[in-house]
């Protein structure tokens, strides 16, 4: 066993007691297999196909703590942090810290009835039928030991049960956020189940409102049942001294329908993890990306998304646009099943380098074992189009906006891919000011992005 | 207006145009004829700025000013205009919130206030009637998924919004049927004032007969060989460019 994964061995058996006692049974239950799968298997190096873009080695060599499970809220005025995130959105927010559910900051009353949201480990006591059901019954910790070190040290996270038939007068908006005076690491797991015929639009926004360093591994399990529609959009922008590894699971159910976009603004490293099954016929998956990286970002994207049964279609549309020494990889993995005959899946991976120094891989990866499928897939790497600059620069508009025009263009459309209007409006102005290198940033943030 | 002396220019390595001599007044529409790889879209790349094209000697004024140490998108807001021989498509980028933007910065670049939305999209309606273009055009990408005629039509609809001094048509007429052909020169013309030039670059006498130049140039290897009134286009359509060429080799 290398020292590293001693290392983090004896953080988990060092703080099991302490994580147990600040989460529920149902939450508990698993930890010490968990543990062991992860003492097991260890934290995975570039010779792991899976990891092989990004290397989390050097991360996790550095110094890090756990959160204080018992800190109180640290800081005093609380409408001062989720204005910057999407301002002229009107949400309900719920907000974690470290992790940790923290509060819900809405009106309740424009909740549907028989709807829950809450704390994890509190639910999980709450509701232990409804919790229990859904939880860990997705996210497989025997492909990635990063899944089994999460569920070794979560203590908490969210769970949003929307009911039958439900729809919402206001997107849910989920706002994680990250702070401390020295570095973190952090575990979260979301729960989100929505039941048949119902629709919900959620929007998480991942954040970090001090300066240290932040490294947070997350885990959503997500289940769409029968003729649902479940959208939900990730905005990433922390600062680029933390990194975030996400994971999202989701099963669609016959008819229903799961639509998400990731948006990556800031941070450091940046894996995003998405794992869609498609287990009931109808069922349809629309993923997209959208990374703007600079300096020495890396943003990896990873999708696997599974046709179990006929008749199912998936979309998937990533793109980045690169500049600086930032790196990106999207590897996108499609497994068609031998039962899922008439299955449409589409998969898309652009790369705009602005620099020589930037890089991107892409690595599509199909696999059919039903013979009426209709696939494809496709990839493009270049650089900005020198005809289009000069066609703009002739009608008298200079080389930098005719630059910013085309990287504008490239990236909107994944933001048009966002039904949720003002969250699209928004999300365009922070890409906008992100090209023009301007802080994306809300204007309450005390801290400094780096 | 503008005025070419001894323009050489190459590309990597390779010349192009090898001394070519030109004089365009206020007002004068000239013709630029030639056979293929004579040099005249290369005419047309390096006087708009185009940068992989190597200018190796002479000199440009264009309304009194080295025109070649301007960038391009200063050569445009000084008036010089050129219709692409093969338009770019820009995906992403619509065609409003394109002439927006250039319309915006040709008037800042004049002194002229930004035009209100609502005034802009009137001129935008009134230069769209000029050239018959289809009104959804414009709602569209730069280009994007336009037929051969409707991308000509669109550049002269631009020149219809950027007003320019000197407008170079650079094969406009190729790939155009004859219903597209007129409308395109009947746009032309109807922008035409006593103060604006244009050039026209052709490879047939066919544009001619509905925009009628000055001057006809007849461009070959490089330089032009023969300059005249409009009737020397319709030698060459009688005579066929193996006349110049034979004229040339005797």
């Amino acid at each position: 066993m290398t020292d590293l994964n001693s290392k983090y061995n004896q953080l988990i058996a060092e703080n099991l007691e302490k994580v147990e006692s600040h989460s529920s049974d149902i939450m508990n239950n698993g930890r010490h297999e968990a543990k062991d799968i992860f003492s097991k298997k260890g934290i995975p190096s570039i010779k792991n196909e899976d990891y092989k873009y990004t290397n989390l080695l050097p991360l996790y060599n550095q110094e890090w703590s756990l959160p204080d499970f018992n800190a109180p809220m640290p800081f005093t005025n609380i409408d001062d942090i989720f204005r910057c995130d999407v301002p002229n959105l009107d949400t309900n927010i719920v907000l974690t810290v470290n992790g940790q559910y923290y509060e819900f900051q809405g009106d309740k009353e424009t909740l549907p009835e028989g709807m829950i949201i809450g704390g994890l480990a509190e639910m999980s006591k709450k509701h232990p039928e409804l919790v229990e059901k859904h939880l860990f019954k997705q996210a497989s910790q025997e492909t990635d030991s990063l899944i089994a070190l999460n569920k070794a040290l979560a203590v908490d996270g969210l769970f949003m049960y929307v009911p039958k038939g439900a729809a919402f007068e206001k997107p849910i908006q989920i706002v994680n956020l990250l702070l401390g005076d020295k570095p973190l690491l952090t575990h979260k797991r979301h729960l989100i189940v929505a039941e048949e015929r119902s629709h919900a639009q959620i929007v998480i926004c991942d954040h970090t409102l001090s300066a240290e360093r932040f490294f947070d591994n997350s885990v959503t399990e997500i289940v769409v049942n029968e003729g649902a529609l479940l959208e939900y959009y990730n905005i990433q922008n922390q600062h680029n001294g933390s990194s975030q590894i996400t994971s999202v699971f989701a099963n669609v159910h016959k008819d229903a329908t799961f639509h998400t976009s990731t948006i990556s603004l800031h941070g450091g490293l940046i894996r995003n993890n998405l794992r869609i099954a498609l287990i009931g016929e109808g069922a349809h998956a629309d993923a997209s990306g959208l990374s703007l990286t600079d300096r020495e970002q890396h943003v990896d994207n990873q999708t696997f998304i599974e046709h179990r049964v006929p008749n199912c279609t998936s979309n998937q549309f990533f793109k980045s646009v690169l500049d600086e020494k930032s790196t990106t990889a999207f590897t996108g993995r499609i497994l068609v099943q031998p039962d899922a005959q008439h299955t449409n899946a589409y998969q898309s991976n652009k790369s705009l380098l602005l620099t020589d120094e930037a890089s991107s891989n892409s690595r599509p990866q199909l696999e059919i074992y039903a013979d009426d499928v209709k696939c494809s897939h496709g990839a493009t790497t270049g650089q900005m189009d020198d005809e289009a600059l000069f066609y703009m620069q002739q009608r008298g508009i200079n080389s930098r906006e005719a630059k910013l025009l085309l990287m504008y263009a490239f990236a909107f459309e994944v933001i048009e891919k966002v039904k949720v209007e003002p969250l699209a409006i928004r999300i365009e102005d922070l890409v906008n000011k992100r090209l023009r290198g301007e802080l994306s940033r809300c204007n309450n943030c005390e801290i400094q992005c780096h | 207006m503008l005025s070419i002396k001894n323009l050489h220019a190459s590309i990597e390595g390779q010349e192009i145009l090898k001394g070519i001599n030109l004089e365009v007044k206020p007002g004068e529409v000239h013709a630029i004829m030639g056979p293929n790889g004579s040099g005249k879209s290369t005419l047309a790349s390096v006087l708009a700025g185009r940068d992989i094209f190597e200018v190796t000697d002479g000199e440009v004024t264009f309304q009194g000013e080295n025109l070649l140490e301007k960038e391009p998108d200063e050569r445009a807001k000084d008036g010089l205009f050129l219709s692409f021989q093969y338009p770019v498509e820009i995906p992403g980028v619509s065609m409003v919130n394109f002439m927006r933007a250039a319309v915006n910065e040709v008037r800042k670049h004049r002194g002229e206030p930004e035009l209100k939305s609502s005034d802009f999209l009137k001129v935008l309606r009134d230069k769209k009637a000029l050239v018959e273009i289809d009104s959804r055009l414009t709602n569209r990408s730069v280009n994007e998924g336009f037929s051969g005629g409707e991308k000509k039509k669109n550049e002269i609809f631009q020149m219809a919004m950027l007003e320019p001094k000197l407008s170079i048509l650079d094969e406009t007429d190729s790939g155009l049927d004859i219903d597209a052909l007129r409308i395109v020169a009947n746009g032309v013309n109807k922008l035409k004032t006593p103060e604006n030039s244009t050039i026209v670059i052709t490879h047939y006498q066919r544009l001619l007969d509905y925009i009628v130049p000055d001057v006809v140039h007849i461009l070959y290897n490089g330089k032009i060989v023969k300059s005249g009134g409009k009737e020397l286009a319709l030698d060459l359509e009688k005579h066929g460019y193996d006349w110049i060429k034979k004229e040339m080799e005797a």
